[in-house]
């Protein structure tokens, strides 16, 4: 059984989210490993991009924070590894746009995920449409291809993405980009039922989510696991100048919203 | 959706999954509306009536004579705005009001765009916004002070370099955003499918317009035709209806900005190489990792670093040929066209002229040149001012 199946065989997951990187190589080491020491059932990491169309100012600011202390999609890979050599179990999933990967070369960006240990890749801007190479890759490299299912998606469109989607469903929960959202967007509770009813896959809700009744309200509708993002940022953006505080509220933060599920 | 929106391996449609109905619907509107009578007579009327279409095709005596050949100027300078981008606003303001979307949002660079969405909506009567870099609201304050007169917001963008690529990404975020009401009026033939082919389609009647007219005053097609490349939408929209007619060499011309062997330049075709950006798989200014870069021009509509897919697919097709003209050269054209003919081009525009003055002494006497004006230079005059160190 892959880390992921596993994980999401046992219990509901709870996914923090943060940029490879962000602000600086060291301390983004530190945060991931704070997050898996505090509670974090799987992680879900972002490779910095200059242009962040999917996200909000937030993870955007993040992006650029990680690009300007020096960080690369290598040293990011490697960030990775070195994770996964202290922790063997936890099922990492890779969030990425698509020119990191087509520059990479595809197949090779598929080959280095592996081979850091990542076990799933969502690329934010390749719809089923523009997917045939990548899932090819994604496939022949045993790395998840991760889709987002969006309140936006037709029918026709959500069998179609079944056929190609591994790991788990992404289900966005806001009509909008990333960012913390006072409270859960009407429709979401109802797609999260519709999805769930539709695929044996395990279901993982984000955008928009970050506090504890969020979390519940959304576990309860059936979903598998939350991720939450923003929220997580925005803790890293507060205390840039105090690291140990940073990894003390982040660590309380994973802890809480966990139980919270 | 009906297409897969490539031209050769470029385009596409690389966006977030939430954006795609959106897309869905739009190919499906405009292919039903596209070829109907009456939505083609109601563009028509409008491109007729409200921005000035047929735009003239000048005999340049004054050029022709100093440069040895037969220098022809399209006049898309003089439509209502003062530039091309009108023909494609008009096309998807009526696409907006037929899809029955309340709202328009649009980005913009050197305002021209924005300018021709601000007095569509005000015409149609539908909610406008704009998104524009802070660093372009600072250098093109008339077109800004224009929008917001004609009832449109301009929302200040200050992420990145606060330019056109910048505003593109906001516009995108807000169109994730509001996706079911709102309308996203692109600007240029860039952006993921249906985009680059229907924004084409509403500009392409630049050259069909000029072969017409060429023809009948001349008799023969041009020798050579020149026209600007920021996105790339003019160019097209000139090339577009002579692409099978082999013996007309097309030059599209971009932004050298201080040197194309210095970072500060904005020429994708000439300098950059394929990658994905803003919904599509095109030439791109970015650096080995595919971060992208910053593009610069002295003209605002000349500086992103992205280019439309179906250039990439003319480049490689050895088609048309792109080279690049630096802010000074571009300078001098913009003075040397002024004085010469007293046509006071955009600096975009003033980059073909440029091009067209160097290649004009490869040509015989009786050889048609035809220089896309795009746009009138109204807007740039503190701009240039200020490059020219001149106090006005």
């Amino acid at each position: 059984m892959s880390r992921i199946a596993e994980v999401f065989a046992k219990k509901k997951a709870f996914i923090p989210f943060t940029v490879v990187g962000d602000p600086d190589y060291e301390t983004s080491k530190k945060i991931i490993k704070t997050m898996i020491d505090s509670g974090a059932d799987m992680l879900e990491l972002g490779f910095a991009f200059s242009d962040p169309v999917a996200d909000g100012p937030t993870i955007q600011f993040a992006d650029n924070r990680a690009l300007d202390s020096g960080m690369k999609v290598d040293s990011a890979f490697r960030l990775i590894k070195e994770i996964r050599r202290d922790y063997s179990d936890i099922p990492i999933g890779l969030l990425v746009y698509a020119n990191l990967v087509y520059n990479r070369g595809i197949d090779k960006f598929y080959s280095d995920a592996h081979d850091a240990g990542i076990d799933a890749v969502l690329v934010a801007d390749i719809p089923y449409e523009e997917a045939k190479e990548y899932v090819e890759a994604a496939d022949r490299n045993d790395v998840a291809p991760v889709f987002i299912v969006a309140q936006t998606t037709t029918d026709e469109r959500f069998s179609r993405i079944l056929k190609i989607a591994k790991g788990y469903i992404y289900l966005v929960s806001v009509l909008g980009v990333t960012g913390a959202r006072g409270k859960v967007e009407e429709g979401t509770l109802e797609l999260v039922k519709k999805v769930k009813l539709q695929t044996d896959l395990p279901v993982a809700v984000g955008f928009g989510i970050s506090s504890k009744e969020q979390a519940k309200e959304i576990i309860s509708a059936g979903a598998d696991g939350v991720i939450v993002g923003s929220a997580i940022v925005k803790i890293i953006e507060r205390n840039l100048d105090d690291v140990d505080g940073m990894l003390r509220e982040i660590g309380g933060f994973v802890g809480e919203m966990k139980e919270s599920i | 959706m009906k297409s897969k929106g490539k031209f050769g391996k470029y385009g596409g449609m690389f966006v977030p999954e939430t954006l795609m109905p959106a897309l869905e619907e739009l190919e499906e509107e405009y292919l039903k509306l596209k070829d109907d009578e009456k939505f083609k007579e109601e563009l028509n009327e409008l491109l007729r009536q409200y921005a000035g279409r047929p735009t003239p095709l000048y005999f340049a005596k004054n050029m022709s004579r100093k440069y040895g050949c037969k220098i022809y100027i399209k006049r898309e300078d003089l439509l209502h705005t003062g530039a091309h981008k009108i023909n494609n606003t008009l096309g998807q303001g009526l696409l907006a009001k037929h899809m029955g979307k309340p709202r328009l949002i649009a980005e913009t660079g050197a305002g021209q765009h924005g300018v021709a969405t601000a007095v569509v909506g005000a015409l149609l009567g539908i909610k406008t916004e704009v998104f524009m870099g802070v660093e372009d609201i600072e250098r093109q304050k008339l077109n800004v002070f224009r929008m917001k007169l004609c009832g449109a917001e301009v929302i200040p963008v200050s992420s990145g370099a606060g330019t056109l690529k910048d505003a593109v990404n906001e516009a995108l975020r807000d169109w994730i955003a509001n996706v079911k009401d709102t309308y996203y009026v692109l600007g240029s033939v860039v952006g993921p499918h249906p985009y680059p082919t229907l924004i084409r389609d509403f500009q392409k009647i630049i050259g069909e317009e000029t072969k017409r007219q060429i023809m009948e005053i001349e008799g023969k097609l041009p020798k050579a035709i020149v026209a600007c490349v920021g996105g790339g939408s003019n160019a097209i929209g000139m090339f577009f209806d002579f692409l099978d007619d082999k013996e007309v060499e097309l030059h599209g011309v971009e932004a050298a900005g201080l040197g194309l062997d210095t970072p500060k330049h904005g020429a994708s075709l000439c300098k950059g190489n394929a990658g994905i950006l803003h919904g599509s798989l095109s030439y791109l200014l970015q650096n080995n990792e595919g971060q992208i870069t910053e593009a610069y021009s002295i003209s605002a509509g000349l500086d992103y670093p992205g280019v439309g897919p179906e250039h990439s697919m003319l480049k490689e097709k050895n088609r048309v040929k792109y080279s690049a003209i630096t802010d000074k050269e571009a300078l001098d054209a913009f003075k040397e066209f002024s004085t010469t003919e007293g046509i006071i081009p955009a600096l975009e525009s003033a980059h073909a002229v440029a091009y067209a003055i160097k290649i004009a002494g490869d040509l015989k006497k009786d050889d048609v040149l035809v220089i896309n004006l795009s746009g009138r230079g109204d807007k740039d005059m503190h701009l240039v001012a200020e490059a020219l160190e001149v106090k006005i």
